[in-house]
């Protein structure tokens, strides 16, 4: 047993009470690079999986996760035409908050289109795709939904066939997977007394037109279901998703819908980027300063604590010195105290981490290399910690042994 | 072990001064000393409080050095003044030895941890330095308490533990500054025979401060200071250095 453990076994109950101080600081630490990778795992969760080589959207915007993007549903057809698209998918996304037993519950709404994507992509923990055009849904764990629960959204009522897990928006709001149709009658649903007064305006506006005037049967029709009127479009769609045929050039299939001005297209990769940069980019930065803090503060406590053992230790550093060390064994004496400092507050950061972060209301995704940078940082500041004890352990001079 | 004429002396100090502090606030602590002190030969270092005993002790220690004069160790010119004519620390890790009033022992090691210590700083393997630990404890009456930590120790046997861990590395200088001042008058004779017995069988010289004039009668040499002079030799008590001191 080397010189600091017999000092550590001596100081056991401060060690110990410093290397769990140390530990909760190092697993803050760990937490918030896991809660990085966890908005990152979770932005992405649904562009990487649905699987599609381009997004077309709304002119001039960034797509349904980062902004309000509207297309027309027949933009779908359109896109199918192009040369070298396999196939088109419309895409619905937005968000709703209800309340479920009681508490508010915000659901984040993926409108798959039906029957071409039945949800066989995503990771199901429980029940089975979307089997129905209408009132299915497959949810995510983390909104509380489990299989065979009905729910009631606008007029409808829908089952929980599936559920998902760790599948939640970048905002950290759980998915729910329905089909475009449904996902559109979630968003646009009125109430029965806003459509009827809907049809009264539209009555009263054609009736004070000419042509309501000249055309009776139009100021019938104008009160009528708006999907019956052909002059008002069907619902809009967030946006189409293109698969490029195998053996396509994505660039080229990209370049000829760009030329459309009604929309913009984004690559895979670029929505990817569109929101990594754009909206994780501010909470990178928050936590990756917060990390950078408490980095900070760990060093700083790590070093007065060392600095205190060794103020404790100045009479025997003396008599060590009298009877001839080494200044390397006694700057090793500091040193291996700190390297076992954070060693073992490194464990307990380790072990309490994969306890605590679970139940965190957000995923906390540790990855192999955060931990291995945490080992290095762990190091780093052991050794940076040592330092004041090491100074002041060189300026004892032996002749203390006599005071 | 018994010493030889030809054998260089334990200690060789030639007028030493001493002089803390500076215009004003002058001290003048040790006024042109000169000691020499052989191989297994035992001297006790008295005098009052101020007088410079101690003073005179941590020069020779090598810890103080003095403001003037020439300090050599077992044959070995050590310091000219102030200026080392060694590494003073490696120095003192090879050939000197020291106990104090307090025992000294680094409270969160065992007995025999305190005595390997100073062992594996003078590079000894860990394995031999434990044997040597052992059997130096032994030599000394603690083996049994080798694996107790010093508040677990009475004053003699932490004071004990202490000389087994100066004579660890053999060293050819043994200075104690008071060492039996902690203890009862039979603890402390105890003490002093053992720095007799030291001293006779190993070869080693034994320089003690000390207060405690009941055991004067283990000392080969009696020296006495006073306003940082040293008067040698006040009176020749027991001796079995050959050839320096009457039997």
């Amino acid at each position: 047993m080397t010189l600091a453990a017999h000092d550590i076994r001596h100081n056991l109950g401060r060690f110990a009470l410093t290397a769990v101080g140390i530990g909760l600081l190092l697993m803050i630490v760990l937490g918030m690079s896991g809660i990085y990778r966890g908005m990152i795992d979770d932005a992405l969760v649904v562009v990487d999986g649905i699987g599609a080589d381009l997004w077309v959207v709304q002119r001039d915007t960034r797509g349904p996760f980062a902004e309000i993007s509207r297309v027309p549903m027949n933009l779908e057809e359109r896109v199918r035409a192009v040369p070298g698209v396999a196939g088109a998918r419309s895409f619905v996304s937005h968000s709703i908050q209800r309340e479920h037993r009681g508490e508010p519950q915000r659901i984040t709404v993926q409108g798959l289109a039906w029957p071409d994507d039945k949800g066989e992509w995503l990771p199901l923990a429980a029940g089975r795709p979307l089997a129905q055009a209408h009132f299915e849904i497959i949810a995510d764990e983390s909104l509380g939904l489990t299989v065979g629960e009905v729910v009631p959204l606008g007029k409808d009522r829908y089952t929980v066939v599936g559920t998902t897990k760790g599948m939640v928006s970048s905002g950290g709001d759980g998915l729910a997977f329905f089909t475009v149709r449904d996902a559109q009658a979630v968003q646009f649903d009125l109430p029965g007394e806003a459509i009827r007064l809907e049809r009264a305006a539209r009555r009263a506006r054609s009736g004070d037109s000419e042509l309501g005037r000249l055309s009776p049967l139009l100021l019938d029709r104008a009160a009528q279901s708006a999907a019956g009127i052909p002059a008002i479009g069907p619902a809009m769609i967030s946006a189409v998703l293109v698969k490029v045929a195998p053996g396509h050039d994505i660039a080229r299939v990209a370049a000829s819908i760009a030329n459309w001005p009604d929309v913009s297209l984004h690559t895979a990769a670029g929505q990817r980027d569109l929101l990594l940069r754009g909206m994780i980019d501010k909470a990178r930065r928050q936590l990756g300063l917060f990390r950078a803090l408490l980095v900070v503060i760990s060093t700083i406590i790590m070093a007065l604590i060392i600095y205190t053992l060794t103020l404790d230790k100045v009479h025997d550093i003396a008599l060590l010195k009298l009877m001839g060390a080494r200044n390397g064994m006694i700057a090793g004496l500091i040193l291996q105290q700190a390297l076992l400092l954070g060693a073992i507050g490194y464990v307990i950061a380790y072990a309490l981490g994969g306890w605590v972060f679970p139940r965190f209301p957000r995923r906390v995704l540790i990855a192999p290399a955060d931990l291995w940078a945490l080992a290095g940082v762990v190091v780093a500041i052991s050794c940076v910690a040592s330092l004041l004890g090491i100074w002041k352990a060189m300026r004892v001079e032996p002749n203390k042994v006599l005071s | 072990m018994k010493s030889n004429l030809d054998d260089p002396p334990a200690i060789e100090a030639h007028e030493l001064t001493k002089i803390y502090g500076r215009d004003n606030t002058e001290v003048v602590a040790l006024r042109g000393v000169s000691v020499r002190v052989a191989r297994g030969e035992v001297v006790a270092l008295l005098g009052p409080s101020g007088a410079g005993k101690s003073t005179l002790l941590t020069a020779i220690g090598l810890i103080n050095p003095p403001t003037t004069g020439r300090i050599a160790i077992g044959g070995v010119a050590v310091l000219n003044g102030p200026r080392p004519l060694v590494d003073l620390r490696a120095f003192r890790r090879r050939h000197l030895g020291f106990v104090f009033q307090k025992a000294n022992l680094i409270p969160f090691l065992s007995a025999r941890r305190n005595v390997q210590i100073a062992l594996e700083i003078n590079d000894v393997p860990a394995r031999a330095a434990r044997q040597r630990a052992l059997e130096l404890l032994d030599y000394l009456g603690v083996a049994d308490r080798a694996d107790h930590l010093p508040d677990e120790l009475s004053g003699g046997q932490q004071q004990r533990v202490a000389v087994a861990r100066a004579l660890a590395n053999q060293p050819s200088l043994i200075l104690a500054d008071e060492p039996t001042a902690a203890l009862d008058s039979h603890r402390g004779r105890q003490v002093m025979e053992l720095f007799r017995k030291v001293a006779h069988e190993r070869g080693a010289g034994v320089l003690v401060v000390t207060h405690d004039h009941r055991s004067l009668d283990l000392f080969d040499r009696t020296l006495e200071m006073e306003d940082g002079r040293l008067h040698e030799p006040v009176r020749a008590t027991s001796s079995s250095v050959p050839g320096q001191n009457p039997p």
